[in-house]
């Protein structure tokens, strides 16, 4: 799939900055800041992550109130306005029905955003509970579990992904109705592609906290193994999962479209992003505003995501001096 | 070379070092293929499994025809195995994938490995070609950024990585098609199999259908690696061989290219290798996008014609390209790094 980056290009350990932990905040430690209060002053740090993410503010709230103030059918269809390049009653023109390319967009960024969020809770519980039981319990079971997840990032995902979609199209159609069995079935496979790296961070992280002396004095004090993992080792390792998770939605977004673009995504009648650009890829010659417009949106709201796992990963890593 | 690796223990006899570094190679490269086996046969059941849970039967255009009674339609299920146990079933699929025997498809009417034999070749080499313009940007785009870090260039650089995988394969494709078919009129838009000219003309009728999908997929695949270049060669740059290397008096050109890309390198192969799939999945897009007849577009087609085996057949073959190319890596990741022995 597109866009999908390993989380660990700039975050691997080696890359740690020669000051060292600890190091830098002891100007700092007289006045007590909260973990989030810090993260959120180095996030600022970060120019470009810190505009994207009023950028991507900005398109969220486009695409869900939207709707509430341009009151234009995304099914309205208008014979005599079709193909007409963007004007102030089309800003963003229309297709070759003469339906509102923008009403259409709003639409689709609601579908696309609700599958990345969904995709990505997906992708986390899954893989945080694989990691935490991998990192937990270790021997034969960690091997196995390994193996699984070695052997998942190993699958061709898309071809799978295609598979998967057409085989459990229909019923899942006749059991959830049309948009929101195709729905689950799209987050659910999107996800169950995508937990891997999630797993491996979540295991790596269990490995060495299991051992600090904190979790030691949890032990020793009686802590149960779940109150150890959910009080102690979990909130702990949070930081990389919350940045591979961010990076997760921008992935889930492309992967969507992806599909859509390949016309096994959703139906034909439901305006997605992917599914806008894939229709207007046949009238770029005479009306490029409908593929263009789509496409900047699935561009734009990936790569402000981007942005923002980047400037997150700056913010969450304690071994960087920001 | 030498200066990086002095460290390691001396070799008696260049001769002897010689002889004795082929014979492990392979050894190593035999036990990594019988690591890659369970992995192989892991992959079949998944695709096994995934097609055996799915709903659908292929005797359900008989089922509705009312001209063929249903002991027919029983006695012809019997026949081709669809009423016993699925272990057995898989059993027998697997023991004719491995004859070589991987079926006929429902619409082409030809046999599945003919079919992919036809088409595999351009896949390989839009795959290989853009691999190869994304290695020959990322290489020097990346070491350049990272030898100095914050300068224009790396900030200009990364930036540009970062748009270059934000921007999803298919919208590349369409602005290529755009920009240098429809508005500039440089290149043909569809690739075609069957080019009229011969000679020289044939050659470049070639390079010219053939550069968009290259560009598309190669440049997606420079901007994720610069990144991993560049963080890998500051990883090392600071490194104290490196120091003792430029104190030595070598030029700064020496000591980055045979000192520090090298090294580098290491960590970025490894990262590579994860991508791979994403690359196969790339590869799909654009066949599909520039009408490339390869296997990607092969398996669009017989997903949308409801042709099982060839959809089975072809996504075994992308499981084994991915496999294949993993194990390309690590015989890699040993020729860079000689500590890591072939045992």
């Amino acid at each position: 799939m597109a866009g999908s980056t390993p989380a660990s290009a700039t975050a691997s350990p080696a890359g740690a900055p020669p000051g060292g932990p600890g190091g830098a905040p002891a100007a700092r430690a007289a006045q007590s800041v909260s973990p989030w209060t810090e993260a959120w002053r180095r996030f600022k740090r970060h120019r470009l992550a810190f505009w994207s993410l009023w950028l991507l503010g900005t398109l969220v709230a486009a695409v869900l109130l939207g709707p509430l103030f341009y009151k234009v059918g995304i099914n309205e269809v208008d014979f005599s306005a079709k193909l007409s390049t963007p004007s102030w009653k089309h800003p963003m023109g229309t297709d070759d029905l003469g339906r509102d390319i923008l009403a259409r967009v709003l639409y689709g960024g609601r579908i696309s955003l609700a599958v990345g969020l969904a995709a990505m809770l997906m992708a986390v519980t899954v893989g945080v509970f694989i990691g935490a039981v991998a990192g937990m319990a270790r021997g034969w079971v960690d091997a196995a579990l390994m193996w699984v997840t070695d052997l998942f990032l190993s699958l061709p995902q898309l071809p799978l992904l295609l598979l998967l979609i057409f085989l459990f199209r229909e019923p899942l159609k006749a059991a959830f109705g049309l948009e929101m069995g195709i729905f689950i079935l799209i987050v659910v496979v999107i996800g169950g592609f995508r937990w891997m790296p999630v797993a491996r961070l979540v295991r790596a992280q269990f490995f060495s906290l299991r051992e600090k002396e904190f979790v030691e004095a949890a032990r020793a004090l009686g802590a149960s193994v779940p109150r150890q993992v959910v009080r102690h080792i979990l909130p702990n390792s949070l930081g990389p999962v919350i940045v591979a998770a961010t990076i997760d939605i921008a992935a889930a977004i492309i992967a969507e479209s992806t599909l859509s673009f390949l016309g096994l995504g959703f139906p034909p009648d439901i305006p997605t992003w992917g599914r806008i650009l894939y229709d207007g890829r046949d009238y770029m010659d005479l009306a490029m505003h409908w593929a263009l417009f789509p496409g900047i949106a699935i561009f734009l709201t990936v790569l402000t995501i981007n942005f923002i796992g980047d400037g997150l990963r700056d913010a969450l890593d304690p071994r960087r001096v920001l | 070379m030498a200066a990086a690796w002095s460290d390691r223990a001396p070799l008696p006899n260049s001769a002897i070092a010689h002889s004795s570094t082929s014979a492990p190679l392979l050894n190593y490269i035999i036990r990594r293929l019988l690591i890659a086996l369970p992995s192989l046969l892991g992959i079949s059941l998944v695709l096994f499994t995934v097609l055996a849970l799915a709903p659908g039967d292929p005797f359900e255009d008989l089922a509705n025809n009312p001209n063929v009674p249903p002991e027919v339609r029983m006695a012809l299920r019997a026949q081709f195995g669809l009423d016993d146990p699925i272990w057995e079933r898989y059993l027998r699929w697997l023991g004719s994938m491995l004859q070589g025997d991987w079926g006929f498809s429902f619409v082409s009417r030809i046999d599945v490995d003919t079919l992919i034999g036809q088409r595999i070749g351009v896949t390989i080499a839009v795959i290989g070609m853009s691999q190869l313009v994304a290695l020959l940007v990322a290489l020097p785009v990346g070491v350049l950024a990272a030898v100095k870090p914050y300068s224009w260039f790396d900030r200009i650089a990364s930036t540009l990585a970062f748009v270059g995988f934000s921007l999803p394969t298919f919208f590349t494709g369409v602005l290529f098609i755009l920009l240098f078919s429809v508005q500039l009129g440089w290149f043909p838009f569809v690739y075609r199999a069957d080019l009229s000219s011969t000679g020289w003309q044939w050659w470049v009728d070639q390079f010219k259908q053939s550069i968009m999908p290259i560009m598309v997929l190669g440049l997606f695949q420079a901007a994720s690696w610069m990144r991993y270049v560049r963080s890998a060669v500051l990883d090392v740059i600071r490194l104290d061989y490196v120091t003792t290397a430029r104190s030595k008096g070598l030029a700064e050109r020496t000591v980055i290219n045979k000192h520090v890309v090298r090294n580098a390198l290491i960590p970025v192969v490894t990262l590579v290798a994860l991508q791979m799939p994403a690359v196969f999945g790339g590869a799909i897009v654009t066949e599909q996008i520039f009408r490339i007849p390869g296997i990607g577009s092969l398996l669009i087609d017989a997903i949308l014609r409801n042709d099982t085996p060839v959809i089975m057949a072809v996504t075994f073959v992308f499981s084994c390209l991915v496999i294949f190319f993993n194990l390309v890596a690590d015989v890699l990741y040993g020729w860079l790094d000689p500590r890591i022995s072939y045992r």
